[in-house]
């Protein structure tokens, strides 16, 4: 049994005209665990929406998105809201820190709506990803590269079994966004975790084994 | 990482709003408990203070104000009473002291009080506490001698072996200095009552100063009457106020003191009604102050919410913020309070004598605050539906 199983998954906007604008239309979609898949799709192509829709941000008009046996579409929004904080780690493309954190509480943070505050593990992770020295410093100290390290330890702080990476080197140089997604890969196995990772950068899908384009996969961003 | 350090966080962050919201919520809580206890304790204290005495004799006038003049040493005398009147209530078998006073005179706009040495020898101005002296000894009857309450001889600046010359009337005008010359012979230890403003002399040397009238000498501005039972005031009573229309007996003192936070309870209720506007102007501040700042913490609160964080937690935490600010300024509000309630305390024993503790117990001091924080809880309860109905994923990052 797959990790994730999405069926028939769709969402609908209404336009500021009134109309109504089909942005995910996806008939079906799985990933295994540990499995780690990249989504190609360019700009409107429906990523964003694709990826809050999995993790349980956005409701679906229809469809089922199906996380470690649990239909998160069904579930009332508390139970998402911790089925996401507890299976899901989530790293975006503007790394969305809190800046009034330091680097430490940024990870401790993702820990307290999850599984539980643990500062020995919360400082493991952001040693592993370089920053052991820049524990108590505020995101703002850090540079570009630095602070999407950290929003990569915040979303493997509660042992997710999925991260979903949402362009999550288009803010960075070629150089760090090498760097960042060899890191994100690598710690995703280290942490048993399945990534789906969602990219319109040819160079970063190119070090995928397995990549999916978006407008196949789905039938809104096709149209 | 707990609830109570992200509310911290978020204080912090807003430091200056955070400070200058509980500054006002302070100002109103300060000014809340103040007004209260000054008033309750005010008015416990004054209608305690009797001087030692159960009643005043005087001249046909006002209850309330005999015993403000010859209490409190406030207002003017409403009128002399013959010495007869004082040796027929002398000697009523009822009264256990009665103690003439006469009043008219100033020094400094300190009031030049002419009495008996009974004063010092008799009167226990709190119970079970006669006058001491800190400095010298009583004056003697018919001579040029003064013996100053404590607050005077602070004020003054006046000790013992010191000369003065009074001034004619109970306001100062350096015109109307008198030609004789006294020597102080004594201070008062602190009686925490309105004697401690006051200039005693002889009773002789007030009626007989050069410049007062002939019939002065015969006459005095009030009997300060001490009885052996209540029967017997309500009897004296009788016979001066229903049988009598010429003198006014003035008993029990608390009452007549009580008469006048009647007559002034209307001011009470209008401070109170400021200080309650301002407690709830505060308020209204907590919650534009928070409600605004939502505006700018979508994004933050939209990540949180990507974390995990309930809608409900997040509804929790800007109340706990708005508690948590309403708390700082409460705290900070017994500040507010010393200050006021010390300053009204000091302007009180100045201009009265009477001493209030402004740290003495008083219910206001936790129901005030207590009410505060509540109603700044509750003023926290529409930004945090503005928290509560943020849109994760508009304010997360932009639709792609």
């Amino acid at each position: 049994m797959p990790l994730l199983e999405i069926t028939d998954l769709r969402k609908s906007f209404i336009t500021p005209d009134g109309a109504t604008h089909t942005v995910v239309d996806v008939p079906t979609f799985a990933l295994g665990e540990h499995e780690q898949i990249a989504l190609s799709g360019e700009s409107g192509s429906g990523k964003t929406t694709f990826l809050h829709l999995i993790a349980g941000i956005l409701r679906p008009d229809a469809g089922r998105v199906t996380l470690a046996g649990r239909e998160m579409s069904a579930l009332p929004e508390s139970e998402r809201d911790r089925l996401r904080a507890t299976h899901i780690g989530y790293i975006f493309q503007t790394f969305n820190l809190l800046q009034g954190y330091t680097c430490l509480e940024n990870v401790l943070l993702g820990m307290k709506f999850g599984r539980g505050v643990d500062h020995a593990f919360a400082i493991s992770l952001l040693k592993r990803v370089g920053l052991a020295d820049k524990l108590n410093h505020s995101p703002r100290q850090l540079s570009t590269g630095q602070q999407q390290r950290v929003a990569v330890a915040r979303a493997l702080a509660n042992r997710p079994q999925l991260v979903l990476a949402d362009e999550p080197t288009g803010n960075l140089d070629h150089a760090n966004a090498r760097e960042s997604l060899a890191l994100i890969r690598e710690t995703c196995r280290e942490n048993s975790a399945a990534l789906l990772l969602v990219s319109h950068d040819r160079e970063v899908l190119a070090q995928f084994e397995q990549v999916r384009d978006l407008k196949q996969l789905n039938r809104a961003a096709a149209q | 990482m707990t609830l109570a350090h992200i509310v911290a966080k978020s204080l912090r962050q807003h430091a200056f709003s955070t400070v200058v919201t509980a500054a006002s919520i302070a100002l109103a809580t300060g000014l809340l408990m103040a007004v209260w206890a000054v008033k309750t304790q005010a008015n416990q204290t004054f209608t305690g203070v009797s001087g030692g005495f159960d009643a005043v004799l005087g001249a046909r006038s006002a209850k309330l104000q005999l015993v403000l003049n010859a209490i409190f040493h406030l207002e003017e005398s409403p009128g002399n009473l013959a010495w007869r009147d004082f040796e027929e209530i002398q000697r009523n078998p009822s009264v256990a002291l009665a103690l003439p006073i006469a009043v008219g005179d100033n020094y400094h706009g300190y009031r030049l009080i002419g009495t008996t040495t009974n004063l010092f020898t008799e009167v226990e101005p709190q119970p079970k506490r006669k006058f001491a002296f800190t400095s010298g000894r009583a004056f003697n009857a018919g001579y040029a001698e003064a013996v100053l309450g404590s607050f005077a001889a602070q004020r003054l600046g006046l000790k013992v072996g010191d000369k003065f010359h009074p001034y004619h009337g109970l306001l100062f005008d350096e015109k109307q200095q008198h030609a004789e010359t006294y020597v102080v012979t004594g201070i008062l230890a602190p009686s925490n009552t309105p004697a401690d403003r006051v200039i005693w002399i002889p009773l002789e040397g007030l009626q007989n100063m050069k410049g007062h009238s002939a019939q002065t000498a015969s006459e005095i501005s009030a009997v300060l009457v001490k009885l052996r039972s209540p029967i017997a005031g309500k009897q004296l009573d009788t016979l001066y106020n229903k049988q009598g229309n010429r003198l006014t007996f003035a008993w029990p003192i608390a009452q007549a003191i009580a008469q006048l936070f009647d007559k002034i309870a209307w001011f009470d209720r209008v401070l109170a009604l400021v200080a309650w506007l301002v407690a709830l102007v505060a308020s209204a501040s907590i919650l534009a102050s928070l409600y605004n700042s939502m505006n700018e913490r979508r994004r933050e609160i939209a990540i949180l919410r990507a974390l995990g964080a309930h809608r409900s937690t997040l509804f929790g935490a800007v109340v706990l913020e708005s508690a948590a600010i309403a708390s700082l300024g409460a705290i900070a509000g017994f500040l507010v309070y010393g200050a006021i309630a010390t300053g009204a305390a000091a302007i009180i024993r100045a201009q009265v004598g009477v001493v209030l503790d402004p740290w003495a117990w008083n219910p206001v001091l936790v129901w005030a605050p207590v009410g505060i924080i509540a109603s700044g809880a509750a003023a926290g309860i529409v930004p945090a539906l503005k928290a509560y109905r943020t849109d994760v994923a508009e304010n997360l990052v932009p639709h792609s």
